[in-house]
């Protein structure tokens, strides 16, 4: 055949295409060799040949939901029943108003998830020791039918409260993941709640005590009427923080804003969104806030206007009563109490930003306005990350950036007017337990649950009535992968006295999997019906129907739940008759009669094969734009009815050295210039990776490819290591150690290392972790006021490794 | 009419993320060490210690390259059997099965665009989507990258739309193949050669 005749009739006969279950890829990092015997074997599961080839098919697909900080559109192409290939929202225009959802690289790898050879496909009951990994095939009656008298029986013998449905986001769209689950315990007397989370509990606890609300953002579009842009700790291009974030802040500089980013690493971001990069040393972003301050205040830069009207507690003038007397910030700024000024100099030691480039900050925000200073989260997972969430809240407050196009007011952010999209629409229902507990301390309510109580961040409740005793972990890797300190964790969990019961449900067998009694196999999001709206911005509605069947005997975890909720008797009051197709219609519904009047009903959005409803945004909305017009007439909802720097209710909580009334730099518990420094010399830190979202997509060889799990390190922490870039290392601390090969960059501060978070822990017989979990190194201490995960404060000590 | 097909590549846009090479392997279904697209990241610079702190003077960016579809595809002139070949829109080809696997156009193509399997004892590369382009739509690339960072079309018309940039450090000297590339460059890309910078990834691309 000619080369010319080739080409044109390449497009048919170059692509082989591959049936349910032949192995797309190589297996996943983490061996599951239990597997093996599950397995089907038959040569159908060889590469076949498309021929004839198949019509083929393409839906609009919202892309399946996980906790990446996106919310994206993908055209899936089917062919006999399997996807063959995933591109991405080619809707003509693109505008900022109403821009393309274009998916990132994970979306684009999905198809490598979708038929990993490691798939769950069989329901599985235990066999050896709790957490030993060894488990039996068994039919789905077995399997449902223990489940129902283990309910029953835990049910009775301690309670509902003895139940919880833990924290989790590997599935995360309206119709599939952990409300499922919440509905049924819901209708079954309850389970034990909990509050916050793992990726914002800081900064979603802090925010109000300066706000008195969380919807503190404007929307995206209007970042480009700012001048100047302060990214800090933000890195929208590896995170995501919103479809399309990044590319608002592109478009923005674009326009000609300045725009800098502070952070350890010179991040994706760093590279491609800012004009310049200001490494910081980890957990120190207070202090160069506060010596901003103190530039800003000393040098007048500051909107001495704006303050007076519309903030209390910023100097003596202002303080609220009751505490008249008390430290006022610009007390703290000036040291008149504590005797050290807050000053560039002060700060350069703690934070390692040079003096002159603190002041050369602190002039160009106080004085480039309108300006943005957006907070990322991950400097709030730490220590006190109470603090620079409301440092930078103040900063935004004393320039006078708050309710005025191009400002921003900082904090958590959610999105003006309403706080924007996110939220679960799917009818959970009312949980009759109304106990609470932070969601990162649920170990400490497995040990201690009876002795928890309002100091323990309890809610709802005097204190708990019982310990966890049963756990039912869906799409949930976050029960030990992704929890701090996961020797401790595993520990715990091992013990089947204390967890009498748990109860798995996944797409792959998870490092929590490993721990299940029951472990189920559920479908992906490509084999159910699912629906989503934007993530923390957006707006628009994301239609997710079902484009593959499942395969082999998984289910969708709403299936499942119908199933237990039969055998416990009140299948019709759990699925009052509705599918999920159904439950997809529900949901439109609401949608229309809340967020989005247009949208379609669901019959009209399947025939259009649109996938997305969006909203365009052409006059983005500002948020405290009444408040800042009339502070009297609008007041905000804090005590004082103003933006409070300095906060009697923290005042009155009496605890100045962790939660002080006035944001403060606090030295954390594990840092570089405590004794424990000597030891572990190297912050560490986890960041977000695009292999990955957190655990999900581990395995997945196109994204390992292009992201490789490593530790990074600079070449003068290197050096004295003697380590070359790709040798194998050992990072440890007292909680654990892990073996993972190292990068060598120049893109990271010194002292500081950086092991990409989500990786799944895969420990030798040592009990090493060998696959680089940075939550072998995590601690479980948790932050004052919020309750919250504090999984970035971490020192190690690096070493090169020999091979296992 | 096409004469010459070519991408547009904005340096200063590219975050790194390899939503481009990625889609161009689930495109042309690519196993895992077949590279069609990829992305160099260019690092330079280094750290100086000035009183207690460290100053980076560290730049980075990135080059995120396919197949160039060179005006002199060197790549064709090395084969020993012609199997690489050059259509009418400029798109160069591999026939692979005429590739007796000897890598000498591996070897001549300064852009490492030339792929080897060893599995099949053949070379494989980027042939622009064509069919995708035949139909009017854009290479899976393009439309992928969500930072728009990546544009196509014929390449008289990009050097119109963008300037005729085809050289950003530390590329190879574009008068050796002609690279059908419009570049727009990153702010560290002055600064790049004085700085020492090098591609930082080769164990990714």
């Amino acid at each position: 055949m000619s080369l010319k005749k080739k080409i044109e009739t390449a497009s048919i006969t170059r692509r082989s295409f591959l049936r349910w279950g032949a192995a797309v890829g190589s297996s996943a990092a983490a061996s599951h060799k239990l597997l093996g015997a599950f397995r089907r074997r038959d040569p159908n599961h060889a590469l076949v040949e498309a021929a004839p080839p198949a019509e083929e098919r393409m839906i609009r697909v919202g892309c399946p939901s996980h906790n990446c900080g996106g919310r994206c559109l993908l055209r899936v192409h089917v062919r006999d029943g399997v996807i063959v290939r995933i591109d991405t929202d080619d809707r003509p225009g693109d505008t900022v108003a109403d821009p393309q959802l274009r998916a990132c690289v994970r979306g684009r790898a999905y198809r490598k998830r979708q038929y990993h050879r490691d798939r769950l496909q069989f329901p599985m009951k235990r066999v050896g020791k709790r957490g030993e990994g060894k488990f039996e095939r068994v039919s789905w009656d077995e399997a449902l039918d223990r489940i129902a008298a283990e309910f029953e029986r835990i049910k009775k013998a301690y309670g509902n409260q003895a139940f919880y449905v833990p924290y989790g986001t590997g599935s995360y769209n309206q119709i599939n993941g952990r409300q499922t689950a919440q509905r049924l315990m819901n209708l079954y007397g309850g389970s034990l709640g909990f509050y916050n989370s793992y990726s914002w509990a800081a900064i979603s606890a802090a925010t109000p005590y300066v706000y008195g609300t969380g919807v503190t953002g404007n929307q995206r579009q209007d970042w480009l009427n700012s001048k100047y842009i302060l990214m800090w700790g933000w890195n929208p291009a590896e995170m995501r923080d919103g479809t399309n974030t990044e590319f608002f802040v592109q478009k923005a500089r674009e326009k000609g804003a300045r725009v800098v980013c502070i952070d350890p690493r010179m991040t994706l971001s760093a590279v491609s969104l800012a004009d310049e990069w200001i490494p910081i040393r980890p957990g120190t972003d207070a202090a160069m806030m506060s010596a901003m301050a103190w530039v800003m205040v000393t040098e007048k830069l500051h909107d001495a206007a704006f303050i007076k009207t519309h903030c209390v507690g910023f100097d003596g003038t202002q303080m609220p009563a009751g505490a008249e007397g008390a430290e006022s910030y610009l007390d703290y700024l000036l040291g008149t109490r504590d005797g050290t000024p807050k000053t560039p100099a002060w700060a350069e030691a703690v934070t390692g930003v040079p003096r002159e480039t603190i002041a050369r900050i602190a002039r160009e925000y106080a004085t480039m306005k309108p300006g943005v200073l957006y907070q990322g989260y991950g400097m709030q997972r730490r220590a006190y990350g109470e603090q620079p969430v409301r440092a930078g809240c103040v900063l935004a407050a004393i320039t006078g950036n708050v309710g005025v196009p191009g400002g921003w007011a900082s904090g958590i952010a959610l999105q003006a007017p309403d706080g924007g999209p996110f939220w679960l629409v799917f009818p959970t229902g009312p949980n009759p337990v109304k106990a609470l507990i932070p969601s990162f301390l649920w170990t400490e309510a497995v040990l201690r649950g009876t002795r928890m109580g309002q100091a323990d961040g309890v809610r709802g409740a005097e204190r708990l009535d019982t310990d966890i005793k049963c756990i039912w972990a869906v799409a949930c890797n976050a029960l030990i992968n992704q929890h701090s300190n996961i020797n401790r964790t595993a520990g715990i969990l091992a013990d089947e006295k204390k967890v009498e019961f748990l109860l798995v449900q996944d797409n792959f067998l998870t490092p929590t999997g490993r721990f299940a009694d029951i472990l189920l196999p559920v479908c992906t999001q490509f084999e159910t019906w699912g629906l989503e709206d934007g993530w923390k911005y957006g707006d628009e509605v994301i239609l997710m129907p079902k484009v593959v069947e499942p395969p082999f005997e998984t289910k969708s975890d709403y299936r499942i739940c119908a199933e237990i909720a039969a055998r416990l008797g009140f299948e019709q009051a759990y699925t009052e008759g509705r599918t999920e197709r159904d439950w997809v219609a529900w949901s439109l519904d609401r949608y229309r009669r809340t967020r989005f009047p247009g949208v379609p009903t669901l019959d009209e959005f399947e025939r259009s094969n649109a996938g997305v409803y969006s909203v365009p945004v052409t006059e983005p909305a500002v948020a405290f734009a009444d408040f800042r017009r009339d502070p009297a007439k609008h007041p905000l909802p804090t005590p004082s009815g103003k933006i409070e720097i300095f906060s009697k209710a923290l005042h009155d909580m009496n605890n100045p050295a962790e939660i002080p009334a006035v944001p403060k730099y606090i030295q954390e518990w594990e840092s570089p210039f405590g004794p424990e420094a000597a030891k572990y010399p190297l912050s560490a830190i986890g960041h977000h990776y695009l292999s990955r979202v957190h655990s999900t997509m581990e395995g997945v060889d196109w994204l390992e490819e292009a992201f490789p799990q490593r530790l990074f390190i600079n070449p003068l922490d290197a050096e004295p290591r003697k380590l070359a870039n790709g040798d194998l290392v050992k990072v440890w601390n007292d909680r654990g150690a892990c073996v993972v090969p190292c990068r060598l960059t120049r893109r990271i501060m010194p002292g500081v290392v950086a092991l990409p978070q989500g990786a799944w822990w895969t420990p030798d017989k040592d009990g090493v972790d060998r696959r680089g979990s940075i939550n072998v190194l995590t601690s479980d201490r948790w932050t004052p006021l919020a309750f919250g995960n504090a999984q970035h404060t971490i020192m190690v000590q690096v070493a090169r490794a020999e091979k296992s | 009419m096409v004469t010459q097909y070519a991408f547009f590549f904005d340096a200063a846009a590219c975050s790194g993320c390899k939503a481009c090479q990625v889609a161009c392997k689930d495109r042309n279904d690519l196993g895992p060490g077949t590279l069609w697209r990829r992305v160099y990241e260019v690092t330079g610079g280094g750290w100086e210690k000035k009183g207690q702190v460290w100053v980076p003077s560290v730049i980075a960016y990135n080059v995120s390259m396919a197949c160039n579809h060179c005006e002199n595809p060197v790549c064709g002139a090395a084969c020993p059997v012609k199997a690489i070949w050059k259509r009418e829109d400029g798109i160069v080809f591999v026939d692979t099965d005429l590739c007796i696997g000897c890598r000498y156009c591996e070897w001549a193509c300064p852009y490492t665009a030339l792929r080897f399997h060893a599995a099949t004892n053949t070379v494989s590369k980027c042939d622009f989507c064509y069919d995708a382009v035949d139909a009017g739509k854009p290479p899976a690339c393009v439309a992928a990258c969500p930072r728009r960072a990546l544009d196509f079309g014929d390449l008289a018309d990009l050097r119109k739309k963008y300037g005729d940039l085809r050289h950003i450090h530390p590329l190879p000297d574009p008068e050796q193949t002609g690279p059908a590339l419009v570049l727009r460059p990153h702010r560290d890309a002055a600064r790049a050669a004085e700085r020492g910078a090098e591609v930082a990834n080769w164990e990714e691309v």
